[in-house]
This record gives C-alpha cells, sequence and structure tokens, in this order.
C-alpha cells in the first residue's frame, strides 16, 4: 500500500525534473507549512497536558544529547573522509543533527494509517532536536570564538518560524485542551493529510531543483546522504527501545533522527557561518536524505523499530 | 519642479539577510529604505524564490552621496565574499530635500 500524500511528493518531483511551469506561489507554500506545524504543535501539546513533566525530564534530556551526538558524528566523517572545509563540514553536519518536519509529518501520516499508535510527546522532542544541532555545528566551526554574533544567532534559533509555531502550538494545546480545540479540529486535524498533499507537491518540485545541482557534488554526498540517515535512524530506535517506547514511538524517534532539517537550519547557518556553501547541505538534505526517507527511509525504520522490539522484547 | 540630487542604492541581495542589512544601512545614516521579493538568476544560479532558502530581496534606498558611500563600502567589505548580492547606484532628483 501507498500512501496518496507520497504519490504528490512524486507528482512535484517528476514535475520539477521535467521542468514543469507548474509551481506554488510563495505564499501557499508558507500557510501549507504553518498549518503543518501548528497543527503538529497543537495535536502535541493536548497529549502533554496529561503527563507528569518529572516523567519527560529524562527523556527530553536524552532527545538533546541524541541531537548532539549525531552532529558530532557526522562533522569528522564529512571533514577527514570527505575532506569538505571545515566550515562546510559543520554546515552539513548540523543539518543531520537537526530535524525535517516533512518527514516528521510524513511519519504522522504512514503511522496512523497502519493504525499504530506512538507515543504522543513526539512534537515536544521535534522541538528538542531543532536547535542543539545548530549551536553544536557553529561551535564546530568557530570555536568558542568571540566574532560569532550570538544574539544574532539565538534569535534565529529561537525565534526562528518554526520553534515559535511548534512551541505556539504545544502551548496552546496544552492550555486549551481538547475541548478547546474542538472547534479549530476540522481545520488542523480533520485537513491534516490534504495540507500534508500540497506541502508534499511544493517539497518534490524543490527537490528536484536540488537534484539539479546534485550533479555537480558527486558520489560522496549521495552516499552520506542515505547511509548517515540509516545510521541514525538505528542510533533513534536504539534510543526508543532504551526509553521503553512502543514500536510506532521507535519508528518516529528513529525517522526524527535520521531527518535532515531544510528550513531552520540553513537559515542559520547562512547568517552564521556564511561561508559555508548552502549548495552542499541542501543538495544532501533536500536533494537525497529527504526522498530517501519519505519513499524508502519510513518503512525501513519502521522494520527496525519491530526487529527490535522482536528481538529485545518491548 | 525644483529638484534636489540624490543617490539612489538599489541592492539585490538573499532574503536571509533582511534583518542584518536594515540595521547596517540605519546605522550607517539612511533615513529609510524600500524592500520588495523578487526573484532571478546571477551567477550563483537561479534564484527563484519558490521556498524561504532560495527568496531574494531588492532594497531601494535614496540617500546622500556621503551615505551611500558609507554603505556601499560596508556592506561590499562584509557580504560581497559570502553572498549573493549586487548592488547598483543611480542618481535621482527628489522634491523634498529634508527627507532623504
Amino acid at each position: 500500500m501507498i500512501d496518496a500524500v507520497i504519490l504528490f511528493f512524486l507528482l512535484g518531483l517528476v514535475a520539477g525534473l521535467l521542468r514543469s511551469e507548474l509551481r506554488l506561489p510563495a505564499a501557499i507554500y508558507d500557510f501549507v507549512s504553518i498549518l503543518l506545524l501548528l497543527a503538529i504543535g497543537l495535536k502535541g501539546g493536548v497529549e502533554l497536558a496529561k503527563q507528569p513533566f518529572a516523567e519527560l525530564l529524562p527523556q527530553m534530556l536524552s532527545v538533546v544529547v541524541l541531537g548532539v551526538l549525531l552532529t558530532l558524528v557526522a562533522f569528522p566523517v564529512l571533514l577527514y573522509v570527505a575532506r569538505f572545509k571545515r566550515t562546510d563540514a559543520a554546515s552539513i553536519a548540523a543539518h543531520y543533527g537537526s530535524v525535517s518536519i516533512g518527514t516528521y509529518a510524513v511519519a504522522v501520516a504512514y503511522l496512523t494509517t497502519r493504525q499504530i499508535s506512538f507515543e504522543e510527546q513526539m512534537p515536544l522532542f521535534v522541538v528538542l532536536l531543532e536547535i542543539p544541532a545548530i549551536l553544536v555545528g557553529i561551535v564546530l566551526a568557530r570555536g568558542l570564538s568571540r566574532q560569532t554574533r550570538w544574539r544574532a544567532v539565538a534569535h534565529e534559533v529561537f525565534l526562528g518560524k518554526s520553534v515559535v509555531l511548534l512551541v505556539g502550538g504545544l502551548l496552546i494545546g496544552w492550555a486549551a485542551g481538547p475541548e478547546g480545540l474542538a472547534p479549530i479540529e476540522p481545520l488542523f486535524f480533520d485537513l491534516f493529510k490534504g495540507i500534508l498533499a500540497l506541502f508534499l507537491l511544493e517539497m518534490g518540485l524543490i527537490t528536484a531543483v536540488q537534484i539539479g545541482s546534485l550533479r555537480r557534488h558527486g558520489l560522496f554526498l549521495l552516499a552520506f546522504g542515505i547511509g548517515m540517515p540509516v545510521f541514525s535512524s538505528l542510533v533513534g530506535v536504539g534510543l526508543g527501545w532504551a526509553l521503553g517506547f512502543s514500536v510506532g514511538g521507535m519508528t518516529m524517534l528513529g525517522t526524527l533522527a535520521a531527518s535532515a532539517s531544510y528550513i531552520a537550519v540553513p537559515a542559520a547557518m547562512r547568517i552564521s557561518l556564511p561561508d559555508a556553501n548552502p549548495t552542499l547541505s541542501l543538495a544532501a538534505s533536500l536533494g537525497i536524505t529527504f526522498p530517501f526517507n519519505v519513499l524508502l527511509g519510513i518503512p525501513l525504520y519502521h522494520l527496525f523499530a519491530e526487529r527490535a522490539h522482536t528481538l529485545m522484547g518491548g | 519642479m525644483n529638484g534636489h540630487t540624490r543617490k539612489l542604492l538599489t541592492i539585490v541581495t538573499e532574503s536571509v539577510l533582511e534583518g542584518s542589512l536594515t540595521r547596517d544601512i540605519e546605522r550607517l545614516g539612511a533615513h529609510g529604505y524600500t524592500i520588495t521579493d523578487c526573484r532571478g538568476k546571477g551567477s550563483r544560479g537561479v534564484r527563484n524564490a519558490s521556498w524561504e532558502a532560495s527568496g531574494n530581496i531588492r532594497i531601494e534606498v535614496v540617500c546622500d552621496t556621503h551615505t551611500a558611500d558609507a554603505i556601499t563600502t560596508h556592506l561590499q567589505a562584509h557580504y560581497y565574499d559570502d553572498y549573493a548580492m549586487i548592488m547598483i547606484i543611480g542618481e535621482v532628483d527628489v522634491l523634498r530635500e529634508d527627507k532623504f
């Protein structure tokens, strides 16, 4: 069974590769991504209200460590094996330590279609994974240099669109509760997959452009763009298992670990590491890793999670 | 018409720079600026504004020669190496001298 939303992604990809005139107006793309971010945040907020904070705290800390760790693993591979410039290696590593909302949304659609439940604190983890990789990336490139304009960086990181909307959604969902959200449910929850379909159509078009620039940067990026997420997903599934998550939860954490940012991190890197080449990191994260995760990765991570569940017991 | 000559400075660059550029421009003495979203192609490839990372902006500043010099020197030193950016400067006539 293939999800309809995936077909929309393929449509965008094929249309883009064939140089179709199709393009979504920028305002529509903005609107659709805002809806997705808010929907994910709201859903998480409602569930968070049911959970005691003390139980979540160790999980939250371990997820932050996960983001730092993945960045630290990717960096030496890029620096010494691929011999990228230091700032390029740090920037690409930060992309892979962070997360992609689009990939997360596809995983939500994948699991709900198959009626697999997952731990509802995942949206909180999305927020937590978004940030540390950026800071680690900057430190890897520059050291704790005084030249870094930390205020500007902090502004970019904590007040970027995705963090504001996710955290805002979480707080609104948490404060309003299920009854409070009932009137807006048709827009944010019932339409979720339709919105996701439009979003993925545009992502397909954007990915097609990145695949074009990929031709110039060769095989290593291709290998890294597939190898790194598979490795990361194993770490993520492992962490999910250690935290006692369900198969759905392990799949989610594996997917989050595997996904590479293409919204928050590129913007932050452009500001803080201007000499890093944005084409390299976007070609890898959007041109390879995003389509890989959406088309093959998520089912694969689901398989990893099932194996972990049967081998090690749940 | 009693015109007064001023410089019109037009900067086309990556939209990610909007915040820091407007701060620089004001600090260097310009009284105002106009920003529009745009797209196009240059030495750094097509920037088609289809999403955040590929957006361009055009910043227009009308100011006196001294300020225009200060802005162009500053931007050239700080942004030309790492960002997609062009600047063009022209002479324009303005009606209200005190405004620019």
